[in-house]
């Protein structure tokens, strides 16, 4: 490119590293500040009971981890954590690969259908739970004013106990799917054509082609993007908060609004620092799997 | 845009777009033949299926949009009509954009979001770039915990980080809202693959020519990591626009609050404004899809790279 003579030398040459170390100064900087230092402070906080209306912090050694494995609320608010995670999840999967395989496969409108799907992903959590609270809203709400215009009539989406898991569901699948079927949109693209040729030399009919061509090709991109999606799942916060606060009845308290509560409504951040920490346990145990998940996948294909 | 021009390519750039969208055309037409095949039936099939799933995905967006021009007695009528009674207005926007905190949010959000990217990029890119080219004291340590610190879920640090504001005297202001959000260690890691895939013997020539480290990176690396970084950057700009929990935690005063939570806590205290509050959804969801209609390409491309790094 440049007049460099041929490089003389035969072993590279490490680039002189001398004073490299200040490019990483900053972030380590910012790291230390706004990372690992909240992170160590949350550890103390755990054995004390710092709160948000007294100024004087005791030690309290286990005592909040007594209290927190004794109280059948965060159990409970685990077990909805947990139906949320497994109802959202396989959706989230299997409906982003059937958009993104039928948006592959070139049918015309390729830009619009793609925006349709993608756009939801970008909007503020707040303007999705406006817009699904008016969705789901009696009387005139978009799913309501159709049931009722079917001869049917309201049902309390986000007030029942029995609809309002489920409610949050829908508008999460609506709200996050676009980074799963984006993701599966690029892996579809990958997948060589030659393997297509192949198959439909073989007389495979399209069927056979999606389940023995497409299928197998995806399938460390299903496995990454169940794994992404158990994570963030698990850790749902926003739109509960906004549209029913844990409500009704505790019947979509999930772990993070049980945290919430504790410290900023209860004033217990000690308390709070506790039960974060459990759960950080949970997803670190999650992604140990999910690191071994995925080695194996990758080594066998 | 970085890259030579190949100079038998008789194509002036101007005509480029055009011709390019016509292979386009029968790549589609060739793919829908090796997934599909070409029966007619299934490529109806697969056609209806598609519409159908995007008349779903659009169908709470179109109630939104029209809602929000329909007169609040429109808006909150019983029996469920497409044209309402009273007609359209664009009353909702016109309240919502002079008479509410709205626009006071967007530019907060502009403005927060705008430091975070900034300085995420200029306190990533450097370190992504040591990682991947140099030996230090304290590499393995500051990288070990970089790749550690990915499974930290951010909301886990909402209260110690909340007490830490107060200390720092940060709580409430716009940097305290900005600050925390800085530490991307998804973002490092997926320069620094990128970085590495980079061939040394251009930085080696410029090092021949006397070319500092931070040079070489301003020069030569950088240039050539346009794509990665704007990918980057976007990634980081959504995150920032959109997060909710620690901008809403640390901001009490409604003139420092962002978009998600303005709409999220201020807005719900009208209670029964639909229409209106329809036409604020819309006007605080728009600014991020103008910016992905501008960047479709970059942000899809920008998925099949960094989503392969690790998540969201």
């Amino acid at each position: 490119m440049t007049a460099a003579p041929q490089s003389p030398v035969v072993t590279r040459t490490p680039l002189a590293s001398r004073g490299a170390v200040w490019f990483t100064v900053p972030y380590a900087v910012v790291f230390a500040l706004f990372l690992a230092w909240p992170i160590l402070y949350g550890l103390w906080m755990r054995f004390t009971d710092q709160s948000l209306a007294a100024p004087r912090v005791r030690f309290v050694a286990l005592e909040n981890y007594v209290e927190a494995l004794t109280d059948p609320e965060l159990w409970a608010s685990l077990g909805n954590t947990v139906l949320f995670t497994v109802i959202t999840s396989v959706p989230l999967v299997a409906v982003a690969f059937v958009l993104a395989y039928l948006v592959h496969t070139g049918l015309p409108g390729q830009w619009l259908w793609r925006l349709t799907f993608f756009a939801p992903y970008l909007l503020p959590v707040s303007v999705v739970a406006g817009i699904w609270g008016m969705v789901y809203a009696n009387d005139f709400g978009l799913i309501n004013g159709l049931l009722i215009e079917l001869g049917g009539s309201n049902i309390p989406w986000l007030s029942d106990s029995r609809f309002a898991m489920w409610a949050i569901a829908l508008l999460t699948l609506w709200w996050t799917i676009g980074f799963n079927f984006l993701l599966y949109l690029s892996a579809l693209q990958n997948i060589p054509e030659h393997v297509y040729e192949a198959a439909s030399l073989d007389g495979a009919g399209p069927w056979r082609r999606l389940v023995s061509v497409t299928l197998p090709m995806t399938r460390s991109t299903t496995v990454l993007i169940i794994l992404l999606q158990l994570l963030a799942s698990l850790k749902v916060f926003d739109q509960v908060f906004l549209l029913t606060a844990g409500g009704p009845d505790g019947a979509t308290q999930v772990i993070l609004q049980y945290i919430y509560d504790a410290g900023f409504s209860g004033y217990r951040l000690g308390y709070a620092a506790s039960v974060s920490y459990l759960f950080f346990a949970l997803i670190v145990l999650l992604s140990i799997v999910q690191v071994a998940v995925m080695r194996r996948v990758r080594k066998e294909s | 845009m970085t890259s030579t021009v190949p100079s038998t390519s008789q194509t002036p750039a101007a005509d480029r777009p055009r011709s390019r969208t016509r292979p386009r055309d029968t790549e589609a037409a060739r793919t829908r033949r090796l997934t599909l095949g070409s029966s007619r039936t299934v490529l109806a099939l697969g056609l209806g299926a598609l519409v159908v799933a995007a008349v779903l995905w659009a169908a709470p967006m179109v109630f939104a949009v029209a809602t929000s021009f329909k007169t609040e007695a429109d808006a909150s009528s019983a029996p469920l009509r497409l044209f309402p009674q009273n007609g359209w207005t664009f009353e909702n926007y016109a309240t919502v954009l002079t008479a509410s905190g709205l626009p006071r949010w967007i530019l907060n959000s502009v403005i927060i979001s705008v430091i975070v990217t900034a300085i995420t990029l200029v306190v990533s890119v450097p370190a992504a770039y040591a990682f991947s080219r140099h030996r230090f004291r304290g590499r393995g340590l500051l990288f070990g915990l970089t790749i550690a610190a990915i499974m930290v879920p951010p909301q886990i640090l909402i209260v110690p980080l909340f007490e830490q504001m107060k200390v720092l005297r940060l709580s409430d202001t716009l940097l305290g809202v900005a600050l925390p959000q800085v530490v991307a260690p998804l973002m490092v890691i997926v320069l620094k693959n990128f970085f590495d895939q980079i061939p040394r013997e251009l930085e080696e020539a410029a090092r021949i020519d006397g070319a500092s480290n931070l040079r070489t990176l301003l020069t030569v690396v950088m240039p050539l990591s346009r794509s990665i970084m704007v990918a980057v950057g976007i990634f980081v700009f959504i995150g920032a626009w959109n997060n909710f929990l620690w901008p809403f935690i640390v901001t009490n005063s409604p003139e420092l609050m962002t978009i998600p939570v303005g709409l999220g806590t201020v807005e719900n205290a009208y209670g029964l404004q639909y229409a209106q509050s329809m036409a604020s959804a819309i006007v605080g969801g728009l600014p991020l899809l103008i910016v992905f209609l501008l960047f479709q390409r970059q942000i899809v491309k920008g998925f099949a790279s960094a989503g392969l790094g690790g998540g969201q």
